[in-house]
């Protein structure tokens, strides 16, 4: 029967693709279809064939999420050091920004989203992975505490591998830093949504993006506190299929939507039109 | 190694022979042992040995270590342990419950490693699941309302990363814990007394003061996780434990921990009696003192404590335009 084992389809092409750069064309790791990087960026980065999200740069999606031309950064100064003299952290440091353009793995400030005033931070997933240092953490207490004194609403775009480890310390301390700051920002009576998008894990599942009024995901998003593959290391098994998407997380309780990214705009503008004149009750 | 190391290594072994053929015969033999820990200090002292932080690291997991269950025991009285998170299950990773500090009522909350192999496996080697922060919370809530102060312990390898604790939540359990936590009115000691393993130990640490013993050791990941995820070499965990900067000493002057307790040479495993007079001494100190504050200003005092953590340098956009 070796006849209908033989492959159907030559090889050729795929070995082709594999030398085309990264930044040209990107597979899509769900149907596998390549899309050229252009088009892909003009569909906010959206497989069209099986709707897969790929991972969106934070600049792509602040100009997704704010009205053109509203947009007021804060505290870009705010840069990280190395305050352990970790092997190989100022290097890392100086290249990440060069390549991403961005100083750190998140944007902070106040904007406008279908004409409603908010605090907006949005995290950069092509920044040491979205880690949180000292200089996310800051940005975030900063902002939140800026949207309270402001009595703005505030959403929060999460993308993060978990804490920063050449922070050590200090990266964790974050996390205290960021809860406590939500704290009073809830108990000043404010909005405060969270979207979590893929990846989110470790300490910023473990904070900020967890504690959402309303908790917002976007399809397929990995989301956990472990990683699968320590996961996986612990229990010795394969992990079931769909664990820790964001669909999984819907299913246990844990996100109140799953939000398509090309309605991600209207539906906060819904959720924050609810919210919207109401001081303070008592 | 030099002679000294040898000999050094050589009288803890002496020590530890001599503790375990004492408990196992039921002699006394505490004062041979304590002419042996005098030397291996001696030692020490003349040759200035630094203890370094993967040695730390491994003291703070030693198995012989004293539990929160054996320091509860020596500080406290009228221990009664509370169960159960009321939504899920009890977790035996967390003890938890209501005791007295000299006179005064206290809840007292811990991870809990296991005293022989058989109950570390059923306290999951102290990796707690969202079930055992939710008990933590729960009963930290009912202290602020009955206005008693609280103690934590925190010695933790981290929370426990498998199928049934991501399911349950452990992302927002531990989230949670951090943002109730800095807003509760009765004063929260915490006390790092082993290993304080990331978030996992975090959710029971945001407090007014933090002490920490001398050979404790806190860290955002593991040495070894650092050094797989890092370096891709899990062999390096004791260049990690360096380059974390996670001992006490370390902490201390970072801002993240307000005291460190001395351990007995050797570490309080040699001496859990002396260790658990020690913490009791700092704790009877400590939490009085806490407790004279007003409400308003403690929760103050604490959030200054937590907003004010972190390195970073910040260019004014002035300069950010010049600099453009």
């Amino acid at each position: 029967m070796a006849l209908f084992r033989k492959t159907r389809f030559s090889q050729v092409g795929t070995r082709e693709i594999k030398n085309v750069p990264k930044n040209i064309a990107s597979k899509c790791p769900e149907c596998k279809h390549v899309h050229i990087e252009k088009d892909l960026s003009q569909k906010l980065k959206v497989c069209d064939r099986c709707g897969h999200h790929f991972s969106l740069p934070a600049k792509q999606r602040l100009k997704q999420i704010v009205d053109e031309g509203t947009f007021r950064e804060t505290d870009p100064g705010l840069t990280s050091v190395d305050p352990l003299e970790f092997p190989g952290y100022a290097e890392k440091l100086e290249q990440v920004r060069e390549k991403s353009g961005l100083n750190e793995a998140v944007i902070t400030g106040f904007g406008k989203l279908e004409g409603i005033e908010l605090g907006l931070g949005i995290m950069a997933p092509e920044f040491m992975l979205g880690s949180m240092g000292s200089v996310v953490g800051e940005k975030i207490t900063r902002l939140i505490n800026k949207s309270r004194e402001k009595k703005k609403p505030l959403v929060i775009f999460s993308a993060s591998g978990g804490a920063r480890m050449q922070e050590s310390i200090y990266s964790l301390m974050q996390m205290a830093k960021t809860s406590a700051a939500l704290a009073r920002f809830s108990d000043a009576g404010q909005l405060y949504i969270s979207v979590l998008t893929h990846p989110t894990t470790g300490g910023v599942t473990a904070s900020f993006a967890m504690l959402g009024d309303i908790n917002i995901a976007e399809p397929g998003s990995l989301i956990g506190f472990a990683g699968p593959r320590v996961i996986q290391q612990t229990i010795g098994q394969k992990l079931p299929e769909g664990f820790q998407r964001a669909e999984f997380l819907l299913e246990h309780g844990f996100i109140d939507r799953i939000v398509e990214r090309k309605n991600l705009k209207k539906e906060l503008a819904l959720l924050l039109k609810f919210h919207q004149g109401g001081e303070k009750v008592g | 190694m030099a002679s000294w190391g040898k000999q050094l290594a050589h009288l803890e072994e002496k020590i530890k022979e001599l503790e375990i053929f004492a408990r196992e015969q039921n002699i006394d033999l505490s004062g041979e042992i304590k002419s042996l820990q005098e030397k291996a200090k001696q030692i020490r002292e003349e040759q200035n040995i630094e203890i370094t932080p993967w040695q730390r690291v491994k003291l703070a997991r030693n198995m012989e270590r004293p539990t929160t269950l054996d320091y509860i025991e020596m500080i406290c009285t009228d221990f009664t342990e509370l169960h159960g998170d009321r939504l899920f299950s009890d977790d035996p990773a967390i003890i938890a419950g209501i005791a007295r500090l000299g006179e005064q009522p206290v809840t007292v909350i811990g991870h809990q490693k296991g005293r022989s192999t058989k109950d570390n496996i059923a306290r999951n080697f102290g990796m707690p699941h969202p079930e055992g922060y939710r008990k933590a919370l729960r009963l930290m809530e009912q202290a602020n309302k009955f206005n008693r102060p609280i103690i934590t312990f925190i010695d933790t390898p981290g929370a426990y990363p498998g199928l049934g604790a991501e399911e349950r939540g452990q992302g927002e359990a531990i989230a949670r814990n951090l943002r109730e936590m800095s807003g509760l009115k009765v004063p929260i000691v915490v006390v790092v007394t082993g290993e304080g393993g990331s978030g996992g130990a975090l959710a029971l640490a945001v407090g007014d003061w933090v002490c920490m013993f001398e050979n404790a050791v806190y860290s955002v990941i593991s040495p070894e996780g650092c050094a797989s995820i890092l370096w891709k070499d899990p062999g390096k965990a004791e260049q990690a434990a360096g380059s974390l900067k996670l001992t006490a000493e370390d902490l201390k002057k970072a801002g993240v921990i307000d005291a460190i307790i001395e351990e007995p040479e050797g570490g309080c495993h040699l001496d859990s009696k002396e260790m658990g007079k020690r913490l009791a001494e700092h704790l009877e100190e400590i939490v009085p003192y806490f407790q004279k504050m007003k409400p308003s200003v403690l929760l103050e005092r604490r959030w200054e404590r937590f907003s004010k953590l972190g390195v970073w340098t910040e260019e004014t956009q002035a300069q950010k335009k010049v600099s453009q």
